[in-house]
């Protein structure tokens, strides 16, 4: 590790076990997160890819304490914040904000803007009025939105303005972890280009911690400085971004880079079809999680669960045929 | 003689607040097995442009003007039991949210066979049934028969609209529209369903009017292009001409503003502002506000021009 980075949050062997109802009288345990380990370094952000299923967001949930972690640990400034409740966390809750998917949904429709940024502000510091008025102000300027802006309600704007607000929501506390969960999936193409571009403006300008979620994986190149792919409640490759992109380890990896559609490649032909779909989170199989779905697969694969292989250079994947083609 | 053909186009939707002009005057038209993609921003008309197609345009909105000729014939002119024949039959839509389109207290089976039921008076349940399983083995289901009595719910959004793709396909539509049929889907999961759906409309001859706000989905299944903006068609023509030569500012920066896997750039292109409300639309060209080549001559709409063989509404494109 290099002296600049240092870590700010970091998570360890996180479980969490959903108990699922699965007939009328039996239950079953359904693993959404399996052993995650990862750190988040100070100033960096670190996108978790995957599928819809990987348990992405649910690691994001627990994180924010919204979910209880069944077993592991989530250290966040020098605290094991794994098992306790948005509550029991006290003072520091206020340090992690979360970006939500869809705008739409995540702004209250009967608060004005100047309510919604303000109340924060009244909850966690002791400014007067005039300066949380020059505080919304000024971070309203960062984001984009118009000074008029405040007196409105969120049904008047557009999903990339309401986009702007939230994001403007979770940063006008200064915290220190944003945790962005897909904010851009919902959003025009020609829109997410703007709110991707902000994002960058604002890490560079703030020296933001982010750790983003997201299943496209055409845009971690944007923001990333390290990303880890994610694959039913496991991480099953993590390096930097220029690492992973120039060399993708993976079989799931290399999937997910060719199935982004582009302009300038033809359709994929018939074997996209054979790239199936991820499985079931309940009954996992023995051996490797990706198996079914893996073009390289031999028998041994469905024999035992392979382990994270650090291959150097900080890149690390899972997968027993390393190297192999 | 063109499969369907749309001439001037106009519906407007007559609100308190004044009357929206969602799609105004828009022409194009399509053979037999061809794919159109139409792309633009929300509220940029495109879905309203398909609902139009089908009839499915509810009070206060109304097709003012233009004509829909289907085989020759107008519907813009025909009856509610008279377009009735012909949804789901000769013209069959996919919707955006396999979620929300099959109904959750019905078996797929049951829904799959009132759909051929409907429409052939004289089929047996029996045909009907196994016509059912055949699509689904189609559209690449596994499991297929045990499939047709499980509900909704126990499917995944990629099996869901496998199902809805299946359905519109069941009585062998001579024109298939597709509203965004794969933007509530994971990319691995499109790509299959993208294959598909260019596959199956080349086998049964299909057209297919694709909608869409993603231009590289678009680029990768159709043969012809119509970008949409504010209600209008900007610029319409051959798939190739259009990516790999764009002329009209407003679709330079569709194609621009696409995140690319091998470019090292880090911030990428935008196309500054929003676009203008269909209530308050500026004086001529609706883009100049957002377009960096616009000065006083943008300030009249521009007229229809020609250009290396595609139409296009700009003053500045050579």
């Amino acid at each position: 590790m290099s002296q600049s980075e240092v870590k700010l949050l970091e998570v360890r062997d996180v479980e969490k076990i959903f108990s699922v109802k699965v007939g009328s009288f039996e239950k079953k345990d359904l693993h959404a997160l399996n052993k995650v380990s990862f750190d988040v370094f100070k100033g960096k952000t670190l996108s978790l890819v995957g599928e819809s299923g990987c348990g992405k967001t649910t690691i994001g949930k627990v994180i924010l304490g919204l979910y209880e972690a069944t077993n592991g640990s989530v250290v966040f400034q020098d605290k094991d914040i794994a098992k306790l409740s948005p509550a029991q966390r006290g003072i520091s809750q206020k340090d992690i904000q979360m970006i939500f998917q869809d705008p739409y949904s995540s702004l209250n429709p009967r608060k004005k803007i100047k309510t919604i940024l303000e109340q924060p502000l009244k909850i966690h510091t002791k400014m007067k009025k005039k300066e949380r008025l020059a505080t919304m102000l000024s971070l309203c300027d960062d984001v984009g939105i118009d000074h008029t802006y405040l007196e409105r309600y969120p049904h008047q704007f557009s999903g990339g303005q309401r986009q702007r607000i939230a994001i403007a929501r979770a940063m006008i506390l200064k915290p220190e972890l944003i945790l962005a969960d897909e904010p851009i999936s919902a959003l025009d193409v020609s829109i997410q280009a703007q709110i991707l571009n902000l994002m960058m403006d604002l890490k560079d300008k703030y020296k933001l911690t982010t750790l983003f979620i997201t299943h496209d994986i055409s845009v971690v190149k944007h923001l990333s400085d390290y990303v880890a792919v994610m694959y039913l409640g496991e991480i099953v490759e993590y390096a930097s971004k220029d690492e992973l992109f120039k060399n993708p380890k993976h079989p799931y990896t290399e999937m997910l880079f060719s199935t982004v559609p582009d302009i300038r490649t033809p359709l994929a032909t018939e074997s996209v079809l054979k790239t199936g779909e991820i499985q079931s989170p309940i009954d996992l199989p023995q051996g490797c999680f990706f198996a079914n779905r893996c073009p390289y697969k031999v028998d041994a694969c469905e024999q035992s669960h392979p382990e994270l292989v650090d291959l150097g250079n900080k890149h690390l994947a899972r997968c027993p045929r390393i190297g192999e083609f | 003689m063109a499969l369907l053909e749309v001439n001037n186009l106009k519906t407007h939707f007559f609100t308190r607040n004044g009357v929206v002009k969602s799609v105004d005057g828009i022409s194009f038209s399509i053979e037999k097995g061809e794919i159109l993609g139409i792309v633009g921003e929300s509220g940029a008309g495109k879905s309203i442009t398909g609902f139009s197609m089908l009839g499915l345009i509810d009070s206060p909105g109304k097709i003012v003007e233009g004509e829909i000729l289907f085989d020759g014939v107008d519907l813009a002119q025909k009856s509610e039991e008279y377009l009735q024949k012909i949804r789901g039959n000769e013209i069959a839509m996919i919707f955006q949210d396999p979620q929300t389109s099959l109904n959750p207290v019905i078996s797929i089976g049951e829904q799959l066979m009132e759909a051929i039921l409907y429409h052939n008076k004289k089929a047996s349940k029996k045909e009907a049934y196994k016509a059912s399983v055949d699509i689904l083995k189609l559209v690449g289901l596994p499991a297929a028969e045990k499939r047709m009595s499980s509900y909704p719910h126990q499917l995944s959004g990629g099996m869901k609209q496998r199902i809805v793709i299946a359905m519109a396909l069941l009585n062998n539509p001579k024109l298939l529209i597709a509203d965004e049929p794969t933007t509530a889907l994971d990319v691995t999961i499109q790509a299959q369903i993208l294959y598909l759906m260019k596959k199956l409309s080349k086998d049964f001859e299909s057209s297919l009017i694709l909608i869409t706000h993603d231009i590289a989905v678009v680029s990768q299944l159709c043969d012809k292009i119509a970008v949409m903006y504010a209600g209008r068609i900007v610029e319409y023509g051959k798939k190739e001409d259009i990516i790999f030569n764009p002329k009209h500012p407003y679709t330079k920066g569709l194609i621009e503003c696409l995140p690319k896997l091998d470019d090292n750039k880090e911030r990428l292109y935008q196309i500054p502002g929003i676009m203008p409300s269909l209530l308050g639309l500026p004086k001529g060209c609706y883009f100049k506000d957002r377009c960096e080549y616009a000065d006083g001559e943008c300030d009249v709409y521009p007229p229809e021009q020609e250009i290396d063989g595609r139409r296009i509404f700009c003053h500045k494109a050579k």
